[in-house]
């Protein structure tokens, strides 16, 4: 079960859901606090679930609120950057460049791809911590203690 | 002396609307052996701190259901012994910005280490915040090699205690006028 959590660690990062970011926070897990990491993953979640659906309420009015949308955009990219999503954070900045040039459309196309990837990474995380939490005390093998 | 300056924790006040970079940089803090507070916006620093918004500037008058802090009770904040205050730069209401220039205006606190952290990398912005006294600026997503940068800040406080015998029994540092 561990060479199968280390082969889904691996892919999140090849497949580029994953950067650096996420392995800083694997380092600062440790026996004192365990589940660092799932915890943050999992406040993370639950914040952008609340982001997300302002913004699907935004983006219902019409004409869009771009100030709006810009500013809810800052804070998912802000928590996604924090966690390492790296595709989720790249949708995130598109998404912000057509609000800045009040691309409507832009926004439109931008959101539903930035959700696509979220629910993708979201769903990918959530098989891994499962594991993870089956498999015992997390082993970041890639770095030696 | 009283002071022994290895064993005593530093105690960092956190400031960060955003609730998973507030468990981030708890997390690193601590790791760093740091003791630590953490407030999600730059009034409940200054709440916090015991500073009531109103101090330097007498405009207001608010109504004290913040609980009536008097200049004489400004003097207990130092049993919280906060040595350092990081803080992100964009948060609603009150930025780190406003905070870092509340921070500085307050005769009891000005000398009080002040680090802004900002997702967005605008020298203007950075400029301006280290020209206006903060220490440091880090880019997000903060490191651990980062919050190891802020030890010297802290250190040097510390020495300039021990150094500068020109203090009121509270410990409010008496503006020496460097």
């Amino acid at each position: 079960m561990r060479r199968q959590l280390a082969i889904m660690r691996k892919s999140l990062f090849d497949q580029g859901h994953l950067d650096e970011q996420f392995i800083e926070l694997e380092e600062l897990q440790d026996d004192a606090n365990p589940n660092f990491v799932e915890e943050v993953v999992a406040l993370y979640f639950r914040d952008s679930a609340r982001l997300i659906l302002n913004m699907e309420q935004a983006l219902e009015g019409k004409p869009f609120d771009f100030n709006k949308l810009d500013g809810y955009m800052h804070q998912f990219k802000g928590s996604s950057t924090s966690i390492g999503a790296k595709k989720v954070k790249a949708e995130s900045t598109l998404f912000r460049e057509y609000c800045r040039s009040g691309n409507a459309e832009g926004c439109v196309r931008a959101f539903q791809q930035l959700k696509k990837e979220y629910g993708t990474l979201r769903k990918k995380l959530e098989a891994y911590f499962q594991l993870a939490r089956q498999t015992g005390p997390m082993e970041t093998a890639s770095r030696p203690k | 002396m009283e002071m022994a300056v290895d064993k005593t924790q530093f105690h960092v006040l956190a400031v960060d609307d955003s609730l998973i970079d507030r468990k981030l940089i708890e997390r690193l803090l601590k790791t760093s052996s740091f003791q630590v507070t953490a407030v999600d916006s730059g009034i409940k620093a200054l709440e916090f701190l015991g500073l009531n918004d109103d101090d330097d500037d007498e405009d207001e008058q608010r109504d004290s259901n913040s609980e009536s802090i008097s200049s004489d009770e400004d003097q207990d904040h130092q049993d919280l012994g906060v040595n350092l205050i990081i803080t992100d730069y964009c948060m609603p209401g009150m930025t780190g910005y406003d905070l870092l220039k509340k921070i500085k205006k307050s005769s009891c606190f000005k000398d009080i280490p002040v680090v802004i952290m900002s997702s967005e990398n605008i020298p203007s912005r950075i400029n301006r915040c280290l020209e206006d006294g903060a220490e440091e600026f880090f880019l997000k997503p903060v490191r651990l090699s980062d919050v190891n940068k802020l030890r010297p800040h802290l250190m040097k406080g510390r020495s300039k205690d021990i150094d500068f015998p020109d203090r009121t029994r509270s410990g409010c540092l008496i503006s020496t006028g460097n």
